[in-house]
C-alpha cells in the first residue's frame, strides 16, 4: 500500500457551542482519488478550512506525510504542499490568466528587489524558467491561447480549470477540490473529468474532493467519505457507499 | 489685466496647483494602499506627514552641521514614518482587526491620530517649528525651482510606485492580497509580511510627502497632518478608494481646484465669496462625489461578496 499522505486523527472544531465537525479520521495514500460528500451543511468545506488553516481545529490533528500541519499558518501549509479550489470561484479577477498562475509561484522566488529592479541575470533565468512551467501548466487545461485574457472574462467552465491551475501551480501534492463540477453543464462536467485525470497521471498528485454530482463521484473516485452533521457516517469502495443504508438514509434521503 | 499677465498667472496657479496636487497626491497613495489591502481607512495616515515633518525638523541641523547635504534627512524620514507605520499597524491595527470590526478599527485609526497629534504636542510643544532650508533652487523659466523639483520628485515616486505595483512579484503579491486575501494565502503568500510591507511604503510616501510640504513651508506644528491629511482623504476617495492610479490623478486634480479656487473665486463672484471658501470647495467635492459616483473617478463598482 501506498504511503499516507494527509492523516487526520480526531480532528474537529466547535464555534461557540456548535461542534462542526468531531471525530473526523481520514488517512489519505499517496497517489488515491478520494470522494468527501454528505449532506448541505454537513461539514464538507469545513473540513477543507481545517486541512489549509483557514479554520484552526479545536480537537485533534492532522499531518501531511505524517509531518504535524494543524497549528500551522495557511501559506506554511501551501508551502508544505497542500493546496485546494473554492466552491464559488475566487480567480484574481482583475488579473490576467498568466498573473494568476504567476502569482503562486511568488513564494519560490529566490531573486529579490534588487534583482526584479535591475533586471539581473539571475532574474531573467528565474522569470522564463517560471513562465514556462505556467505555460506547460495552461496548455495542460488546454488554456495557452488565453493566457493574456483578464481571468474574469473566462468563461464559467475555464475559470475552474484555471483555478485547479493556480492551485497546482503551487507546487502541490495534495489537492482538495471544492465541487469542482458545480455549475457546470454536462460537456464541460466530462472535460473536467479528463483534466482530472490527466493532471493525476502528469503531476502524480493526490487529490480529495468535494462533489454534489454523485455521477462524477461515482465514475472517478477509488474511495468515498461520507460526513453528516459533522461526522463520519460511512467510507468504502463507490459501490460499498451507494449500498450503504445509513448514506441512502442521511444523504440520498430516500 | 493684459491677456498676457493673465495667461501666465494662470499658469503659475496650475504649477503652484501641481505642487500641492502632488504632496496630497502622495498621502492619498497611502490611504488608497493601506484601504486597499485591509479596507481600512487609516485616519493616522495624516500624521505621518508630522512624524516624517519632526524627523526632518531634527535630522536636517545634524546633516548641515556634519557636512553633508541637508536633503539626505529624508532618507531617515522615510526610514522613521515607514517604522512608525509599520508600528501603527502591529499595535494597535492588527490586534483590532483579529479581534472586531471594521468599525472598531476605524474607531482605533481615529484614536491612533489622536495619539501621535497629542503625543508629539507633549514631546515638542505646541508652538510651530521652523526647519532649516533643505535646498532651494533658482527660478527657471520664471517658476520656482523649489516648486518644479516638488512636481518632478512626486512624478518620478508615482511612477516607481506604479511600476513596482505592476511588473515587481512584491507588487504582484500586494495586488492580490489586496483583491482576496484568502485566495492569496492559499498561493501560499504570508498576507502579514504584504500588509506589513503595504504600510511601511504607504506610511514612506508620507515622509516625500512631508519633505515636499517642508520646502514650500519651513514649519512644522503637531496638528499639521490633519489638514493634510483629510484633503489628501477627498483625493483618494475622488480618485476611487483604493485605486492606485486613482490617487494620483485625485491628488493632481485636488491640488489644482484648490490653488484655482484661491486665486479666482474672488474676483469671479465679485468678492462675495473669498478665497477663505477654497477648503469649502474641496470639501464640498467630497460630497458630490460620494452623491454622484461613490466610487470615485478610477474606482470600479464591486458588489460585496456573500
Amino acid at each position: 500500500m501506498a504511503e499516507s499522505i494527509l492523516r487526520a486523527s480526531n480532528l474537529g472544531i466547535s464555534f461557540g457551542g456548535l461542534r462542526a465537525l468531531h471525530a473526523f479520521n481520514i488517512d489519505i495514500r499517496e497517489g488515491e482519488l478520494v470522494g468527501l460528500i454528505g449532506p448541505n451543511g454537513a461539514g464538507k468545506t469545513t473540513v477543507f478550512n481545517l486541512f489549509t488553516g483557514v479554520y484552526k481545529s479545536t480537537e485533534g490533528a492532522f499531518y501531511l506525510h505524517d509531518k504535524l500541519m494543524s497549528g500551522k499558518k495557511t501559506h506554511e501549509i501551501v508551502a508544505a504542499g497542500i493546496a485546494r479550489t473554492f466552491q464559488n470561484i475566487r480567480l484574481f479577477k482583475k488579473m490576467t490568466v498568466m498573473e494568476n498562475v504567476l502569482i503562486a509561484f511568488t513564494k519560490d522566488i529566490r531573486y529579490g528587489l534588487p534583482g526584479s529592479l535591475l533586471r539581473t541575470a539571475g532574474f531573467w533565468r528565474e522569470e522564463t524558467a517560471i513562465r514556462e512551467k505556467a505555460m506547460d501548466l495552461l496548455s495542460v487545461f488546454n488554456l495557452q491561447d488565453k493566457a493574456g485574457w483578464g481571468a474574469g472574462n473566462l468563461p464559467y467552465g475555464q475559470q475552474r480549470k484555471l483555478e485547479i491551475a493556480r492551485a497546482l501551480a503551487t507546487n502541490a501534492k495534495m489537492l482538495l477540490l471544492d465541487e469542482p463540477a458545480a455549475g457546470m453543464n454536462p460537456t464541460e462536467t466530462a472535460e473536467l473529468l479528463a483534466c482530472i485525470n490527466t493532471i493525476r497521471r502528469k503531476f502524480n498528485i493526490t487529490i480529495l474532493l468535494i462533489e454534489h454530482d454523485m455521477s462524477l463521484v461515482m465514475n472517478i473516485c477509488e474511495r468515498i467519505v461520507v460526513i453528516d452533521y459533522g461526522e463520519i457516517i460511512a467510507q468504502g469502495l463507490p459501490e460499498e457507499i451507494s449500498h450503504d443504508p445509513k448514506v441512502i438514509a442521511a444523504y440520498l434521503g430516500e | 489685466m493684459s491677456v498676457v499677465d493673465g495667461l501666465t498667472l494662470f499658469i503659475q496657479q496650475v504649477i503652484n496647483g501641481l505642487r500641492v496636487g502632488s504632496v496630497y497626491a502622495l498621502i492619498a497613495l497611502g490611504y488608497t494602499m493601506v484601504y486597499g489591502i485591509i479596507r481600512l481607512i487609516n485616519f493616522a495616515h495624516g500624521d505621518f506627514i508630522m512624524v516624517g515633518a519632526y524627523s526632518l525638523f531634527f535630522t536636517v541641523p545634524l546633516m548641515i552641521s556634519a557636512g553633508m547635504p541637508a536633503w539626505l534627512s529624508v532618507i531617515i524620514a522615510v526610514a522613521v514614518c515607514a517604522t512608525t507605520g509599520v508600528l501603527v499597524e502591529k499595535l494597535a491595527y492588527k490586534p483590532v482587526r483579529a479581534k472586531g470590526t471594521k468599525m472598531s478599527a476605524l474607531i482605533t485609526a481615529i484614536a491612533m491620530s489622536l495619539f501621535l497629534e497629542n503625543l508629539a504636542q507633549t514631546l515638542f510643544g505646541a508652538n510651530p517649528k521652523q526647519v532649516g532650508t533643505i535646498f532651494s533652487l533658482p527660478m527657471l523659466l520664471g517658476f520656482s525651482g523649489n516648486t518644479l523639483l516638488t512636481i518632478l520628485i512626486g512624478v518620478v515616486v508615482m511612477v516607481g510606485l506604479s511600476l513596482y505595483v505592476k511588473y515587481t512579484k512584491g507588487g504582484q503579491a500586494m495586488r492580490a492580497v489586496s483583491e482576496d486575501k484568502n485566495a492569496s494565502m492559499l498561493m501560499g503568500i504570508n498576507v502579514n509580511r504584504i500588509i506589513t510591507r503595504t504600510f511601511a511604503i504607504g506610511s514612506g510616501l508620507a515622509a516625500i510627502a512631508s519633505l515636499m510640504y517642508i520646502v514650500q513651508y519651513n514649519q512644522v506644528t503637531n496638528m499639521m497632518g490633519t489638514m493634510l491629511g483629510l484633503k489628501a482623504f477627498v483625493a483618494a476617495v475622488l480618485g476611487g478608494i483604493g485605486n492606485i492610479p486613482g490617487a494620483m490623478v485625485g491628488g493632481l486634480v485636488i491640488g489644482i481646484v484648490e490653488s484655482l479656487s484661491k486665486a479666482y473665486i474672488s474676483p469671479l463672484t465679485g468678492g462675495i465669496i473669498t478665497s477663505a471658501f477654497s477648503d469649502a470647495i474641496l470639501f464640498g467635492i467630497l460630497i458630490i462625489v460620494l452623491l454622484v459616483k461613490p466610487t470615485g473617478i478610477m474606482g470600479e463598482k464591486t458588489g460585496e461578496k456573500v
